[in-house]
């Protein structure tokens, strides 16, 4: 008997009592469809969270040096050097000086962090200048008193009025804007768009620092930071010799760990809408069972006339998986059509993707099988003068 | 071609409700012949009749079967036996409700894994046999008790089997078209296969070469009839 007989012997008999049929497949379309929809959520929310970490810098690195651990010293020539000769994975780096400063323009005032940076800073940070122009070296070698704002600023101290050229005053000092950030978001507090930047020359003076404690480094792809962050550590290693004299943080290891437990997350969720795929996998087993009964003597008809066990088993196990695999193909496009409007009232953009698809429909014919299987080999062990005689 | 040597058929064994359905019985049954069991109900021909079948198993003694010993084969190998050697006539029909006339009648070869094309043309040749011809889309329910009990002889047929055995395949049909029945019954005899019926109609009984009575379990008798239209 050939594949293609079996099955269409199997579509046959589902056709031939539909409404049992479809009940059966109830429960796989349920399950198969959750399982669906929660990945396809669970996606969503991963892919924001993704991009909204991306916007952070998942690409940056930022190193903190601790004074007074060791005699041992690393400036800034040690960290040039370092960036110089593993451009492979370092795409710029700055180092960075963290001042608090009031910030005054006229009888307009606000309390901003302000970051003295160098003339890479924006290819670190990865943004770019809207108006005017970023800081330049010579910005730096001169310690000149010049800054780069963004729009949140503008706003608040210029009324959104390009002060470009114009004078700010940061903690009483006079700064000339030469240029202002590129708006990214909504020009609100401590966004990307709160931002003011002068050089970590000036910015030292500024403080009263003489030696640099922290740097940001961008690699030039998300995939190497981690082996940009341990090419890092062992340079400061060899050149500190104590693993308490520094720390290095980065982005991704974040996003890492938070993608680690979105993955558990999801896990839960798809191994809660799991049970539900057993319980239907129970009801494919008690259908199977009481067809198995009902057919006792079509059994015992087939088996008088030279059907083998196989020839019972693969019939009984086809039309298992046949009625599973429908199922979870009405459960899979449930689950696409309903996985949109479910991440909306959630407020995420659902992304299904096909992986899980083909693993939804592989996972609905396995339940066919499997709790097809034993009233199958029920059917296929009977006596065929046995299974003749049952009324 | 059937050999049934010292065969027992006993239910539950030595317990108190033993039960003895054949208590040792010899039969020898030839090529061609066309042998009627009879007997009253509970006498064991039924019993008998699923072990030449292949249906059931003998408690102990032995059953060769066109030269070879069925009784110590595994399932698998009496269904192959009984695919290929035996045609079923069942007093019910046994017909599968839900196929076909046509495709009742290919099953005993389509578990001989006969390609579709020589399956449809065996099974058409059958059905012409015994005259059902232009039904073979039909469902059985659709045809009547005579017209069933054709369809169930003409798939025993369709297998080429060397025996047909066949169990009061009248029983359940009024006496015009159990008689159409017989006549096919004497067409497929005539045509060289061996038949082994069950009846508990003497007159039927009377049509065969020789009749074999069965009571408690044993062979009563065994003789040979001669009818003038028996040549």
């Amino acid at each position: 008997m050939s594949i293609k007989q079996t099955f269409s012997l199997a579509f046959k008999s589902l056709l031939a009592s539909k409404t049992r049929s479809i009940l059966t497949m109830l429960g796989i379309i349920i399950g198969i469809a959750a399982v669906i929809i929660l990945v396809g959520v669970m996606g969503g929310v991963s892919n924001e969270m993704t991009s909204q970490f991306s916007s952070f810098g998942a690409n940056q690195i930022t190193l903190t040096l601790f004074s007074g651990v060791t005699s041992k010293k690393v400036g800034e020539a040690d960290i040039q050097e370092f960036v110089s000769e593993n451009l492979n994975c370092f795409a710029a780096y700055s180092p960075t000086v963290s001042i608090n400063g009031q910030l005054k323009n006229g009888t307009e005032n606000t309390y901003s962090s302000v970051s003295g940076v160098n003339e890479y800073y924006d290819k670190v940070g990865e943004f770019s200048v809207s108006e005017g122009r970023f800081l330049q070296y010579i910005d730096c070698e001169y310690r000149k008193k010049v800054c780069v704002i963004g729009t949140y600023q503008v706003d608040e101290l210029f009324e959104g009025v390009s002060p470009l050229g114009e004078s700010l005053k940061i903690n009483g000092t006079p700064y000339t804007i030469v240029g202002i950030v590129e708006e990214t978001a909504d020009r609100e507090s401590g966004s990307s768009d709160d931002a003011v930047y002068i050089p970590y020359t000036t910015a030292m003076r500024a403080s009263g620092n003489t030696t640099l404690s922290s740097y940001t480094f961008n690699c030039s792809d998300s995939e190497i930071v981690y082996e940009a962050k341990a090419l890092l550590e062992d340079f400061l290693l060899d050149k500190l010799k104590d693993a308490d004299a520094y720390y290095i943080f980065s982005f991704s290891e974040i996003l890492d760990s938070l993608n680690v437990m979105m993955g558990i997350l999801t896990g839960v969720l798809v191994g809660i809408a799991s049970i539900s795929l057993v319980v239907s996998g129970v009801g494919v087993m008690n259908i199977m069972v009481v067809t198995v009964t009902e057919r006792t003597r079509e059994i015992g008809i087939r088996k008088a006339l030279g059907a083998k066990k196989r020839h019972i088993l693969s019939q009984f196990v086809v039309e298992a998986a046949v009625t599973s695999a429908i199922g979870g193909v009405i459960g899979i496009i449930f689950g696409i059509l309903l996985a949109s409007p479910v991440g909306s009232i959630l407020g995420v953009t659902s992304a299904v993707s096909l992986q899980w698809i083909l693993i939804a429909f592989t996972v609905s014919a396995a339940i066919g099988i499997i709790f097809g299987y034993f009233p199958a080999r029920r059917a296929a062990n009977m006596n065929p003068i046995d299974a003749l005689r049952y009324d | 071609m059937i050999e049934l040597i010292d065969v027992y058929k006993i239910y539950a064994e030595g317990g108190d409700s033993e039960v003895r359905a054949i208590d040792g019985i010899n039969l020898k049954v030839s090529a061609g012949e066309f042998v009627a069991i009879v007997g009253p109900s509970g006498s064991g021909k039924s019993t008998c009749m699923n072990i030449i079948g292949c249906l059931d198993v003998p408690t102990s003694g032995t059953y060769i079967l066109n030269g070879t010993d069925v009784s110590e084969m595994v399932d698998d190998e009496q269904a192959a036996i009984r695919n290929e050697t035996l045609g079923f006539i069942f007093q019910q029909y046994n017909l599968l409700p839900k196929l076909s006339i046509l495709e009742n009648v290919e099953l005993p070869l389509l578990y001989r894994g006969l390609p579709r094309g020589e399956r449809r043309d065996r099974a058409r040749i059958a059905l012409e046999t015994v005259g059902l011809m232009g039904r073979e889309k039909h469902l059985p329910s659709q045809l009547s008790g005579g017209q069933q009990q054709r369809v169930s002889i003409a798939r025993a047929l369709a297998g080429d089997p060397k025996v047909i055995l066949a169990d009061e395949p009248t029983g359940a049909l009024d006496s015009k078209t159990g008689r159409e029945v017989m006549e096919l019954i004497h067409k497929l005899h005539q045509a060289g296969n061996t038949i082994v019926f069950i009846t508990h109609d003497p007159n039927l009984a009377g049509e065969a070469q020789r009749k074999v009575s069965f009571r408690d379990g044993q062979i009563t008798s065994d003789e040979v009839l001669v009818r003038s239209t028996d040549i």
